[in-house]
């Protein structure tokens, strides 16, 4: 077949074909992309294989998780940066897609002002402040979904990576990073809706955001987008500059005394991860219809820390398990038993960390290799 | 001296010293680690430097390595290339490579991928993103690999290496990089005795091309290693000369016995 062949030999065909559990993953998130929005759509209410469009939208959510995780194992499974504050990338992120959503409300806000959006007529603010210039156009936010998160990273990551700031300290001051921003969006002043955020948001590009086909389109997007991302990713790590991270990541001053400039690579990638976060909030926010500075919280950054973990540190398809994973846990116990759920995520947190330090992505690799010897009776021979 | 004339890297016959330090300070809360020493490797040399512990020899390796700043005095790498205005990195790219005393290779790496690594060429980014190996490049990786004695561990992983091997490795990494001058730190810190005679050889293939510091404890490697030797003592020169002539100074026999 000349088509497989050209898939093997092209430079993504032979990333996966070296990365199995990726292409199971990518096969997976690819059904879910077609099958979530047909079943949605197409199957009458009432039959069994109708899904509900709440399930779409928070199917949807735990894909951009899963983007979030993926940007965190990034750079903590591959470079051991272990940042406590990539919800901040997230919700700048989601904030800028906020703005742009709350920009095309226009005239339908409860005040009905064309110009400004309700919040700030609320606090009798006059005209626009600078900083909402743009975000009209679905192109510049666009834009500003990646460069405000890239921006955040650069100056953040070039001022920390340069002064050697590295392990504790730097998750220490990722976690004030984000926990200062959160201050800030809390202020009215500042001129992101305060204390409520931005919310009440009517359509995207024309398209009613509370239709089942917006959100199955959204739900298809954040789909592709982890596929995609994933891949990026898998590209990253494959290279001999992946080989970089991890060699900064298990011996960083025999790196640099290998003459490679550890700031530069560290630079690189963590601002590579605020991106691919910050597209994940964007995604988020449309699907959940608010974004507000709670989702700055020094937990939810932590939170996803917790998601790589369980599902497996420096595999990439271990983040989008985990993410996944531990949100349908909480989805269930918060419905369940409300009152347990933190307990329950400390608890998974130190199980995880005490006896499965791979996650659920080692343990079935365990499994796998346990079965493998036992299928093969020479292999006590062959053994060294 | 015979390595001088074979080594392809010591061309200009101008070349007075591969490394000259004059004077060097340094002070740690006021406990003098390097005390105005003075130091001169000729291009092509295998010098060894010997001292009890705390006699300042891993600090003066972080001075000529960038990773310590001295409070004064001259560090010069080929007669006239100031190293104290330069990184890690910069030094590294200069051309000067360390060896750690304690063995560190990439562990979660295979040998052949440490020494790619390591292995000479840019080191910026975006070569690093795109980044496509000759056949040539290939080649030397394999030619290192067998030069260290590790051709069967080829595409295992760093960290199922002995003790022993993962310096090897490590000193075939530091070929790799191509360094004018390589500075080793103990290497022969939990060998065996073979392993030992079997490293103090391949030190003098190296030499064979490259000018070679050797920090060392080991009497009998210093001796299979058959060079001048410099010994510090309180961050300072005590004796410089052949093994022979130095263990038969007294103050040397006074510091190293003495207590």
């Amino acid at each position: 077949m000349l088509n497989t062949k050209i898939f093997e030999r092209s430079a993504i065909g032979r990333l996966l074909l070296a990365d199995k559990a990726g292409s199971y993953l990518l096969m997976v998130l690819f059904a879910a992309m077609v099958l979530v929005p047909l079943c949605n759509l197409l199957m009458p209410e009432g039959s069994f294989l109708h899904i509900p469009t709440y399930i779409v939208v928070l199917l949807g959510k735990y894909l951009c998780y899963a983007l979030l995780a993926l940007a965190l194992d990034l750079i903590w499974g591959y470079c051991g940066i272990l940042s406590l504050g990539h919800g901040a990338f997230f919700a700048l992120g989601g904030y800028v897609m906020g703005m742009h959503l709350m920009r095309q409300i226009g005239e339908r806000g409860v005040y009905g002002n064309a110009d400004l959006p309700d919040f700030m007529v609320f606090l009798n603010w006059t005209e626009l402040p600078w900083y909402w210039y743009g975000f009209d156009s679905f192109f510049f936010s666009m834009f500003m979904v990646a460069l405000v998160p890239a921006a955040l990273a650069f100056v953040f990551g070039w001022l920390a990576f340069r002064s050697r700031v590295t392990g504790v300290y730097l998750s220490i001051i990722t976690q004030a990073m984000t926990y200062a921003l959160l201050l800030a969006f809390f202020r009215n002043d500042m001129g992101f809706g305060g204390n409520n955020g931005l919310t009440d948001f009517k359509d995207i590009l024309g398209f009613n955001l509370q239709s089942d086909v917006t959100r199955c389109v959204l739900f298809a997007l954040s789909a592709l987008s982890v596929m995609l991302a994933y891949i990026l990713c898998r590209a990253i790590v494959s290279s001999k500059y992946g080989r970089v991270l991890v060699a900064i990541r298990d011996a960083e001053s025999r790196t640099r005394f290998m003459g490679y400039r550890v700031e530069h690579f560290k630079l690189f990638v963590f601002v590579v991860s605020a991106i691919l976060a910050g597209i994940a909030g964007a995604l988020y926010v449309p699907q959940v219809g608010i974004i507000n500075p709670g989702e700055f919280g020094p937990i939810n950054s932590i939170e996803i820390v917790i998601w790589v973990a369980i599902g497996g540190r420096g595999t990439l398809f271990g983040a989008v398990i985990g993410a996944v994973a531990v949100n349908y846990a909480k989805t269930y116990f918060t419905g369940a038993f409300p009152e347990v759920w933190l307990f329950m995520l400390g608890a998974l947190f130190v199980i995880s960390t005490l006896y499965l330090p791979k996650g659920i992505v080692g343990v079935v690799k365990q499994l796998q290799d346990r079965r493998a010897e036992r299928n093969a009776p020479t292999s006590q021979g062959a053994q060294s | 001296m015979s390595a001088v004339v074979k080594s392809p890297g010591f061309h200009s016959s101008e070349l007075q010293s591969m490394l000259y330090l004059n004077g060097v300070t340094k002070s740690f809360d006021g406990f003098k680690a390097i005390n105005n020493l003075s130091l001169d490797i000729a291009p092509g040399e295998l010098r060894a430097i010997i001292g009890p512990n705390g006699a300042g020899k891993s600090t003066m390796m972080d001075i000529i390595t960038g990773k310590t700043r001295p409070d004064s005095g001259e560090v010069r790498f080929r007669d006239n290339i100031d190293l104290t205005q330069y990184d890690e990195a910069d030094i590294a790219n200069l051309g000067i490579g360390r060896k750690f005393q304690k063995p560190t290779v990439i562990e979660t790496l295979t040998v052949w991928e440490n020494v790619e690594l390591a292995l000479a060429g840019n080191r910026s980014v975006i070569r690093a993103l795109w980044h496509k190996l000759s056949s040539e490049q290939g080649d030397r990786i394999n030619e290192v690999i067998k030069l260290v004695g590790l051709k069967a561990k080829t595409s295992e992983l760093a960290g199922s290496l002995s003790h022993g091997q993962k310096q090897w490795l490590e000193i075939g990494m530091l070929i790799v990089q191509g360094p004018e001058l390589l500075l080793v730190d103990e290497p022969a810190a939990g060998m065996t005795d073979q392993e030992t005679m079997e490293t103090a050889a391949l030190l003098k293939e190296i030499n064979r091309e490259h000018t070679v510091v050797v920090v060392e404890h080991d009497m009998d490697f210093i001796k299979a290693l058959d060079s001048k030797v410099t010994v510090l003592h309180e961050g300072s020169v005590l004796a410089e000369g052949r093994l022979e002539v130095v263990s038969a100074n007294p103050r040397v026999i006074e510091v190293y016995l003495g207590r």
